[in-house]
């Protein structure tokens, strides 16, 4: 554990990083503790090593209403394995003790409700989180819990989707930090073949309001480096790949000692595709 | 948030439309078959000696339950709003069954998630669903009931919203639902206030009603709710106990929580899991409440209590045999508590029990617990 060495906006900090070297951030997904403790330490230490610039964790939730089939399985891995969501803070705090990347928390409200919205914060801030994204906790609802956010030093990272409208926009471009969440699509996460139509319009509608104050970043349904490249190439700052992962932790359960390879050679090959030049 | 913003800005100018209101009426009226009479169940006051019992008889509704109040509400507010595509979940079936009948009255298309293991026991409203032309799409995640319904059709929602409307069949999810599906419901209320004032010539001593979801206890609640001698009770479903995973009393054995967009009362684990429900009944079978009844009953208002598989069956026993009337299971726990209540009270006192549905759906279910 160690909050006092983590120095602050460390997400923000990644992406002027990334820009000076003509790059869009890469965001790697995992479920925290699926398919267990020790598999998804190694599986999120190849995220790392195959070059993924921010590590998203998901805290396993019974109901996840914003996830498709891949992640709602690997929920319920996480979940049959003991996954609570103070052990999964803890999980993330080995990792940030000895990797130098920032991570984000996903998790839906009722678990941080019922561990209490300090005490989950200030417990997320100690494993070394650096943003928050609850999906299903909208920005007029947040007011308490973004000010808690804010005391304890983590970003607030909301979801936009592709029919929010320009005023709504605003509100949630003034109270976001790290990245704004760009939903690329209608609908929920999974690996899609095709990026969605509605994808690259949707992040030059949403960089024409952000003025460069917030980074833009866009998922649910980006899987394969041409998403990624495209993406990257129609202005947003990162892309975020979470099903196309957690597949090939799904496809090696048999033989999880093999996922880290093939996670890190994936992350390899979308990271590539994250250059602007 | 958009669709919901669009829901409620289409639901404040509709509600207080006359037209709309004159057309929604025509259909409860004639379609439905509303008004609803109120039935003094006296084999039954004879039979347990106390108050009178009367029942609001809901079950005489098109469809054989409440839900056609709401679904004709909201179809007819969905075809205002120019959607073609409509997708509900279903517990007990009663809700798809409403939907579909409304959707094809109305020329819309209906499709229905319901959990794979109510479909196994709730097969007739199945049949019924695909009849009226309905899909049904089962549902195998979670628990495979009502809750895993939910998430499927706001999934559903999420990634088809320009053209669909998701008709929600109770007073939960989130904010316009519950208010939108009281609204709708408050009928049944309206109803038997003035007409227990007709036939007693007062106030009844008490209002009970089963919660699931809480749409027909609402429904009938909330033209009581200034009468403040007129105790409420909602009736959640007691399973085989209390124990975690053995009843669906979000109310009674849950905490405050957020599930599907409303923070109310959630069974759910100590760090924060929703848990596996149980009850005889598909239709309570749901570990939330709306949240009106979570602040009806944290403001002292409303009470609620709970009665297990075992009761609800003795219930629809006494009900059937006594008054040759045959309650949904759900209905079934309200009845069963009605009869210890009006034992408690005097004989000049009344109370109103909402039979919320017919049994014919549950026969397979209690052929198998009541051998005879």
């Amino acid at each position: 554990m160690q909050s006092t060495s983590h120095s602050e906006d460390r997400i923000e900090a990644k992406f002027r990083e990334l820009q000076s070297h003509r790059e869009g951030a890469l965001i790697a997904y995992l479920t925290g503790g699926d398919p267990d403790p020790n598999a998804f330490l190694a599986n999120s230490t190849a995220l790392i090593e195959g070059g993924a610039d921010i590590v998203e964790v998901g805290i396993p939730f019974s109901d996840p209403i914003a996830d498709g089939p891949v992640i709602q399985a690997s929920s319920m891995r996480a979940l049959s394995q003991g996954a609570t969501p103070a052990g999964v803070l803890d999980l993330i705090g080995e990792l940030s003790s000895q990797c130098h990347v920032p991570f984000v928390v996903l998790s839906y409200y009722n678990p941080i409700l019922t561990m209490g919205l300090d005490r989950f914060l200030e417990k997320a801030r100690e494993s070394g989180v650096d943003g928050i994204v609850v999906p299903d906790l909208p920005v007029e609802e947040s007011y308490e819990f973004r000010t808690l956010a804010l005391k304890h030093n983590i970003d607030n990272i909301y979801l936009v989707a592709p029919n929010t409208s320009r005023t709504r926009l605003r509100t949630v471009l003034e109270k976001s930090k790290g990245f704004l969440y760009l939903v690329s699509l209608y609908g929920v996460t999974g690996p899609r073949d095709n990026l969605s139509p509605q994808a690259l319009k949707a992040v030059k509608k949403v960089k024409s309001l952000t003025k460069g104050k917030v980074p833009v970043s866009a998922g649910f349904g980006v899987s394969q480096p041409e998403h990624v490249s495209a993406i990257i190439r129609s202005g947003a700052d990162g892309a975020i790949v979470g099903s196309a992962l957690v597949n090939i932790v799904s496809q090696h359960l048999e033989s999880p000692n093999e996922a880290p390879h093939h996670l890190k050679s994936t992350v390899a090959k979308l990271k590539a595709s994250t250059r602007r030049s | 948030m958009e669709p919901l913003r669009a829901l409620e800005e289409a639901y404040n100018k509709f509600s207080h439309d006359l037209s709309f209101k004159k057309e929604l009426a025509g259909w409860l009226d004639s379609f439905a078959g509303r008004p609803t009479p109120l039935y003094l169940a006296a084999n039954l006051t004879r039979h347990v000696g106390g108050a009178r019992i009367y029942l609001k008889r809901e079950d005489l509704l098109h469809g054989g339950a409440h839900k056609i109040n709401n679904t004709l509400g909201q179809a007819l507010l969905a075809k205002k709003m120019g959607k073609r595509r409509i997708i509900a979940e279903t517990g007990a079936g009663q809700h798809g069954v409403a939907t579909a009948m409304a959707c094809a009255a109305f020329g819309l298309r209906a499709e229905v998630y319901m959990g794979s293991e109510d479909m196994d026991r709730q097969k007739l409203n199945v049949y019924r669903m695909k009849m009226l032309g309905a899909r049904v799409h089962p549902v195998e995640s979670g628990s495979k009931t009502l809750k895993d319904a939910i998430n499927e059709a706001l999934r559903d929602w999420v990634t088809n919203v320009q053209d669909t409307y998701y008709l929600l069949g109770s007073v939960v999810g989130p904010h316009p639902y519950p208010t939108m599906v009281r609204d709708f419901q408050s009928v049944i209320g309206k109803e038997a206030r003035k007409q227990i004032l007709l036939q007693e010539g007062k106030l009844p001593k008490a209002v009970v009603a089963c919660v699931g979801g809480g749409s027909n206890s609402i429904g009938i609640f909330h033209s009581f709710l200034h009468d403040l001698d007129v105790d409420l009770f909602g009736v959640e479903a007691g399973g085989e106990s209390l124990l975690p995973g053995q009843n669906a009393a979000p109310l009674i054995a849950g905490r405050e929580g957020v599930l599907h967009g409303m923070m109310t009362y959630v069974l759910q684990d100590e760090v924060g899991q929703v848990q596996t429900t149980r009850s005889i009944s598909a239709g309570l079978d749901y570990p939330g409440v709306g949240p009106e009844h979570a602040f009806l009953m944290n403001a002292g208002r409303a009470r609620y209590a709970t009665v297990s598989d075992q009761e609800a069956l003795e219930a629809f026993k006494n009900l059937s045999q006594l008054e040759g009337i045959m309650p949904a299971l759900e209905s079934a726990h309200a009845i069963s508590y009605a009869m210890k209540l009006a034992k408690s009270l005097g004989t000049r006192d009344s109370i109103i029990v909402n039979l919320s549905g017919r049994g014919d759906k549950d026969v397979e279910i209690i052929a198998k617990h009541l051998p005879q």
